[in-house]
């Protein structure tokens, strides 16, 4: 019995064998990646399907804004005397309405004067016609008609120098495109008196009516004859005219008179041209604006992509530098506390108390003819911008700067500036980020409101905003609404997509805020 | 309590006054403006000048212009628009018109807006609330003036139901229907702000509450869910919403100012775009005398509402 027992308290040494000697051993690999700070809140934030979109849609309008002035025949100086106010128009899309045309009611002397626009050139401004309606009582006949923006421009009065004039011939000559239209022997009544006075090329039947209604000559059935009434002259080189011909078009009734296609002035010459034809001339383009033109003949796709331009510019510099500020001023505030604390609270107290229109309008009145509208804009923005970041990285820093690492790490000897940037502020990263970004929707607001209001004008300075065209566009808002849409569209876009990416950011960073305001 | 009150008043106006020093003399360093631009007898615009004191020093200056304020409430008289009409006088003349629109805007949109909101709480994750939020977030984003643009197309352009101008005081009275009926379309672009800012907030303030044990504390001691809302959530939910709406109803003072551009209302928020755009220095100086001060006051009624509305919020206490 004995011998079985084995002794516990002596056990030989050969006995003992170690356990997995050539075993290393080390902590195991970890089968998934390690996610970091940014990480975690991005893939939170791919799961949020609005934010994901209104990131998207901020990305294209940004790309817009970017990318469209470089490839625009337009920029925002452009401005054109004639196309003025025109429907957007778009090429590829005519075919959903956006074809630069609209209905009118017109009465039948307005019917004839349109429709005898094209009739000169074989075109058409007239795109569709209704049945004509007869008003009762009066009698009077009115049409509805589709009018094409573009076309109802028509011919135009331009006065060239003997150069340009010249220069034109030669074109013309080169080119076989006719751009210079005989002139009407009623050029004298209708250039001074009728609006469209160089559309008026037919014969009128009552000439003393100085209106755009001047009565056309009808046939029996009511349809007008449109028969021309151009100057001829025996002699091209007749007297004070100076004609240009174009080849296979003499006009003559015996081979020797002429249509006068010019007439000489002190300056040079006055001639009658086809608008769409001068214009693809001057610029070496056709006219085409996707969004339309505003009073003044600017192109609307350009303005908006300039000013858009602008606000993102604006905006970004201004949430760039408020976050530097405000980081800085916030850190130094919350983190030495006590009397610090509280001289520069009170000073961001005044700050912030300023109505921001205020500041504005003073830095305005002040800076704005020495560094420019912009830039004092942008002081503007920036004096009162970095109170709400500022106050957010206070209160965390009164949050974190008594927890226990940040006492360790005071005890390991780390220096004022390295608790500061290396272990509070990280903590406080992701609402700082989301305060930063939700201070672009207010700026491209307030700069919206301010140009709008005509308190900051930029256009001395060949820029436009976005409040600019929307008030450009007020006074027209009854009669061609689209100058005041496409901007109007643009910020509200704008504005939905900032606020919901804002929101998307704030619940990615701090998921134990979702779906709570503010 | 009172010390903190008394405190608090005081640093409110040492903050207003180091702002309108700062404002009066930035305005005094610009120029004045020419006087043959003013288009008048020049030796009657020196004059007047001479007379304001305009060519003393600035100190000089700084203390007329406090002294006429605080004695006589005088603000100095029309530079570039109302020349030489008193401004204090003219400004009176225009803060009804922004009262009024302001009211009825306020009015409507306080019931509509703490309604959604509370429905918005109460049926919280549901397809209503989802709504109920989308159309707040699209509300709460647009800019006023989108939709300033969007009702006065419809209502006054397409449809023609209302005047494009506000009526004046000389055709009707300030509560006459005349001129509710002009103001509708402000008061409608004005209101939709208001009521997504409302709901929004109700929304958050009472959905919290909801999650409260004391509520179902409530529920175990047998109340029904109307009752505890009742009596419980929604009297907690208030706290935080009641100074809110004071601080609406001090605004209503102070008009809006691209509201009342976009619908020609004379009120004291369209007098302060005129005077910054035709440089009237002292109607300028009187509006921002006002707007700071607004926003002030506003500010402290607010923080000090909360103490009286719950007294376990004790004042001036961290």
């Amino acid at each position: 019995m004995a011998d079985k027992r084995i002794n516990l308290e002596n056990i030989p040494k050969e006995k003992f064998a170690l356990a997995g000697e050539n075993r290393r051993i080390t902590d195991t690999k970890f089968e998934t990646k390690p996610v970091g700070y940014f990480k975690d809140a991005f893939n939170r934030f791919k799961k949020n399907k609005s934010s994901l979109v209104a990131a998207i849609i901020i990305l294209l309008l940004f790309l817009f804004a970017l990318i469209v002035p470089f490839f625009s025949n337009y920029n925002v100086t452009f401005r054109d005397g004639y196309y003025k106010m025109l429907l957007p128009k778009s090429k590829l899309f005519s075919f959903l309405g956006w074809d630069g045309c609209s209905w009118y009611t017109v009465s039948q002397a307005g019917y004839d004067s349109y429709s005898a626009i094209g009739y000169e050139y074989g075109g058409s401004a007239v795109r569709k016609t209704s049945e004509p309606m007869v008003e009762e009582g009066t009698g009077k006949t009115y049409y509805k008609i589709y009018l094409d923006s573009y076309e109802k421009v028509g011919f135009a009065y331009v006065d060239l120098t003997e150069d340009e004039f010249i220069a034109l011939k030669d074109y013309q000559n080169s080119t076989g495109i006719q751009v210079c239209y005989p002139i009407p022997e009623n050029y004298k009544m209708s250039y001074q008196s009728v609006a469209n006075g160089a559309n008026l090329w037919y014969k009128l039947a009552d000439t003393s009516n100085t209106t755009t209604g001047a009565a056309l000559r009808h046939d029996e059935n009511g349809m007008p004859i449109f028969e021309n009434n151009y100057i001829i002259k025996d002699n091209p080189t007749y007297g004070r005219y100076d004609s240009l011909r174009i080849p296979g078009d003499d006009g003559g009734k015996n081979g020797k008179s002429w249509y006068v296609y010019s007439i000489k002035n002190q300056t040079g010459y006055r001639v009658r041209v086809l608008y769409s034809e001068y214009y693809k001339y001057k610029n070496g383009f056709e006219a085409n604006h996707l969004f339309g033109t505003n009073q003044h003949g600017q192109d609307i796709f350009v303005c908006l992509a300039m000013g858009a331009r602008l606000s993102f510019i604006l905006a970004i510099s201004v949430s760039i530098i408020n976050f530097i500020i405000g980081v800085s001023y916030g850190s130094v505030e919350g983190y030495y506390g006590g009397l610090v604390d509280l001289i520069m609270e009170r000073i961001s107290d005044i700050l912030s108390s300023v109505p921001f229109i205020v500041v504005a309008t003073l830095f305005q009145l002040h800076l704005a003819n020495r560094v420019g509208a912009v830039p004092s804009l942008l002081f503007a923005f920036v004096l009162t911008g970095w109170i709400g970041i500022a106050s957010r990285v206070r209160t965390q820093f009164y949050r974190f700067k008594n927890s226990e690492y940040v006492l360790a790490a005071r005890t390991l000897g780390a220096r004022d500036s390295r608790l500061i940037f290396r272990h509070v502020l990280p903590n406080s990263l992701g609402t700082i980020i989301t305060g930063t970004v939700l201070i672009i929707p207010g700026v491209i607001f307030s700069e919206s409101m301010l140009t709008y209001l005509g308190i900051v004008n930029l256009e001395t300075s060949g820029l436009t905003s976005i409040g600019t065209m929307l008030s450009n566009g007020q006074a027209y808002l009854s009669t061609f609404p689209h100058i005041i849409m496409f901007p109007a569209v643009f910020i509200s876009l704008l504005e939905i997509s900032f606020n919901l990416f804002g929101n998307g950011l704030r619940d990615a960073f701090n998921p134990s805020l979702r779906g709570a305001e503010e | 309590m009172l010390k903190y009150v008394i405190k608090r008043i005081l640093l409110m106006i040492l903050t207003f006054i180091v702002i309108m020093t700062m404002c009066f003399v930035l305005i005094k360093m610009l120029p004045l403006p020419a006087v043959k631009e003013q288009g008048r007898d020049v030796q009657l615009v020196l004059q007047r000048r001479e007379a304001m004191g305009y060519n003393k020093p600035i100190m000089t200056q700084y203390y007329l212009y406090w002294r006429h304020i605080l004695l006589a409430g005088d603000f100095g008289v029309g530079e570039q628009m109302y020349v030489g009409q008193e401004v204090t006088k003219i400004m009176l003349t225009k803060i009804p018109y922004s009262i009024v629109v302001n009211l009825y805007s306020i009015l409507i949109a306080i019931p509509i807006g703490l309604l959604l909101g509370i429905y918005a709480a109460l049926k919280k994750n549901k397809w209503q609330d989802h709504f109920i939020s989308t159309l707040v977030m699209l509300f709460y984003s647009v800019p006023s003036y989108v939709y300033a643009f969007l009702v006065q197309y419809i209502l006054c352009f397409k449809t023609g139901w209302f005047p494009l101008t506000a009526a004046s005081r000389e055709v009707a009275g300030f509560f006459s229907w005349t001129m509710f009926r002009s103001m509708v379309p402000a008061v409608i672009s004005l209101a939709f702000g208001t009521v997504a800012g409302l709901t929004r907030f109700t929304r958050a303030e009472l959905s919290e509450v909801l999650t409260g044990d004391y509520l179902l504390l409530a529920r175990t001691k047998g109340l029904t869910r109307n009752q505890a809302i009742t009596r419980h959530a929604m009297r907690n939910a208030m706290v935080p919403i009641l100074p809110m709406i004071l601080g609406e109803f001090i605004g209503i003072l102070g008009g809006s100012l691209i509201i009342e551009n976009i619908f020609s209302i004379p009120g004291i928020g369209n007098l302060y775009v005129t005077s910054i755009t035709v440089r009237d220095y002292n109607f300028f100086m009187a509006d921002t005398f006002f707007y700071t001060l607004l926003g002030l006051v506003a500010g402290l009624v607010v923080d000090l509402s909360y103490g009286f509305i719950d007294p376990r919020i004790k004042m001036g206490q961290r």
